[in-house]
């Protein structure tokens, strides 16, 4: 589904990824984790075109991201920070996006009605407080049902409520087949959702693996005890994946 | 693109800075025109709060807004839609909005107060000047990461064309004065839109040769038609070069 190989970037002098390889599949929920700075955000915007690669080769579906725009059209994606235009409202925001993709006709508006934004319609941008703002950039990100969801801290600012809503939209469309990249700080969140995990760390790739390889290796149940281990241990647990 | 223009013009449209700007201009545009009898004397004042206040709050206005509207970018960007597009068509829309706000505020009072071909002019150059400040503004923007820095380089160019510029151009005159360097101040005069703008309007009124001395030379060398469409030529390349100039290093820029 998307291949990464030999990826890098460095801004000026800071090294944000050192050669990636990375080949995720259909199926997967992969977790992306590691320290702030350590080069998610700019993977993330990698696979979307939003910071150019140095050197290697991003293909989604075997469509390289680099000159053709279209491929596009299979991501949504959810980013970290929700700023819109202030005097957009809700309904003119999805409006917009829905005719900037005019390939997709069947909507899933299942998070919009779940999260009640349908009854805000009328109300901008600028009113919204954050947490509401990020629900709307989570049902942009699902409108169009995608083959490939990218999602940055998609729980982060949420209630309890919407944030478990989500939770349970991101395994069903993950049991759909559905490729899921997601961000997060909150392990806990995670727990269930990730079927692999993706390790960063100073722009190198640690490990990519599934999640029961991990919790074998390590002993451990829970998702953030694991990721505590390994980073206590690292070269040791590195050892029993490879 | 169209998309992206209209929906963005429906936020402008009702944004309140915007909005203010509009009514400063009409309350500045009937005050100076009710002022006296003579309309020529309206139409300079009118014209000198243009070259001030314009390119000002242009720059400033699209540079802030441009920082802002980086995550909406970026939200805009992870469609399927070419990155110049998505740039263009915010481009449009902002200046579409600051010159319909100058159209209504300057020029719907001089259309009922002041008609004529001067009137035309006057808006015509307000619009100009809209379109190149706001075209420098984006190449400050996909030029520069930081809002604050961008926003302090917004300031200094614009006080560059409206105060420095002509400043340097007296200093250059007195010290050449003993050579012919009319030519020279022609061509000079060429960098910088607001001059332009200036020359542009003084060729057609009666004026141009009380007004100044770049009035007076354009209309010796170019005479009022050649030099009016002088004039234009070169502003629409402070339009279109900036432009060129953002959508290539966009293309290449990281967000």
């Amino acid at each position: 589904m998307i291949k990464i190989e030999h990826l890098s970037k460095s801004f000026g002098k800071f090294a944000a990824l050192k050669d990636i390889n990375v080949h995720m599949r259909q199926g997967q929920a992969i977790s992306l984790l590691g320290p702030n700075g350590s080069g998610k955000t700019t993977l993330i915007k990698s696979i979307l075109g939003l910071v150019i690669p140095e050197k290697g080769n991003i293909t989604i579906n075997g469509q390289s991201v680099k000159r053709d725009w279209s491929y596009r059209s299979l991501i949504g994606y959810m980013p970290q920070i929700g700023h819109y235009p202030d005097n957009m409202t809700i309904d003119q925001v999805f409006a917009l996006i829905k005719e900037m993709r005019k390939d997709t006709h069947d909507y899933d508006e299942e998070l919009i009605r779940g999260f009640q934004l349908n009854k805000l319609g009328n109300k901008t941008m600028r009113s919204l407080s954050g947490g509401t703002r990020q629900k709307v950039s989570a049902s942009l990100a699902f409108l169009f049902s995608p083959s490939v969801y990218i999602l940055d801290e998609p729980t982060a600012g949420l209630d309890p409520v919407s944030s478990e809503l989500l939770k349970e939209k991101i395994l069903k469309e993950r049991e759909a087949g559905k490729l899921i990249l997601i961000t997060s700080h909150v392990l806990s969140d995670l727990e269930g959702i990730a079927s692999h995990i993706i390790y960063l760390q100073d722009g190198d790739l640690r490990f990519y693996s599934a999640v029961e390889e991990l919790q074998a290796a390590t002993g451990e149940e829970k998702l953030n005890k694991v990721i505590a281990h390994i980073m206590k241990n690292e070269s040791r647990v590195a050892k029993t994946i490879q | 693109m169209k998309t992206i223009i209209k929906y963005v013009l429906l936020d402008l449209l009702r944004n309140r800075v915007i909005l203010f700007y509009t009514i400063i201009l009409a309350v500045l545009a009937v005050s100076v025109l009710g002022i006296d009898d003579n309309p020529t004397k309206g139409l300079l004042s009118l014209l000198n709060i243009t070259l001030l206040f314009v390119p000002l709050i242009t720059i400033l206005f699209s540079t802030i807004y441009f920082f802002n509207a980086i995550e909406f970018t970026e939200l805009l960007l992870s469609q399927p839609i070419k990155r110049n597009k998505v740039l263009l068509a915010e481009y449009s829309a902002l200046t579409v909005s600051l010159s319909t706000a100058y159209a209504v505020g300057i020029g719907i009072p001089l259309l009922l107060l002041v008609s004529g071909i001067e009137s035309f002019i006057l808006t015509l150059i307000g619009i100009l000047l809209t379109f190149v400040f706001s075209s420098l503004a984006l190449l400050i923007f996909v030029k520069f990461r930081d809002k604050t820095k961008g926003i302090g380089i917004a300031i200094a160019i614009a006080l560059f064309f409206t105060l420095l510029f002509d400043g340097f151009l007296l200093a250059f005159i007195y010290s050449f004065s003993d050579y012919p360097i009319d030519q020279a101040v022609v061509g000079i005069i060429a960098f910088n839109p607001i001059d332009l703008a200036r020359v542009l309007m003084l060729l057609h009124l009666d004026v141009a040769v009380l007004m100044g001395y770049s009035g007076a030379l354009f209309k010796k060398f170019l005479g009022s038609a050649t030099g009016s469409i002088f004039s234009i030529a070169c502003i629409m390349l402070w339009i279109i070069v900036p432009l060129l100039l953002s959508v290539r290093i966009f293309n290449r820029k990281d967000l």
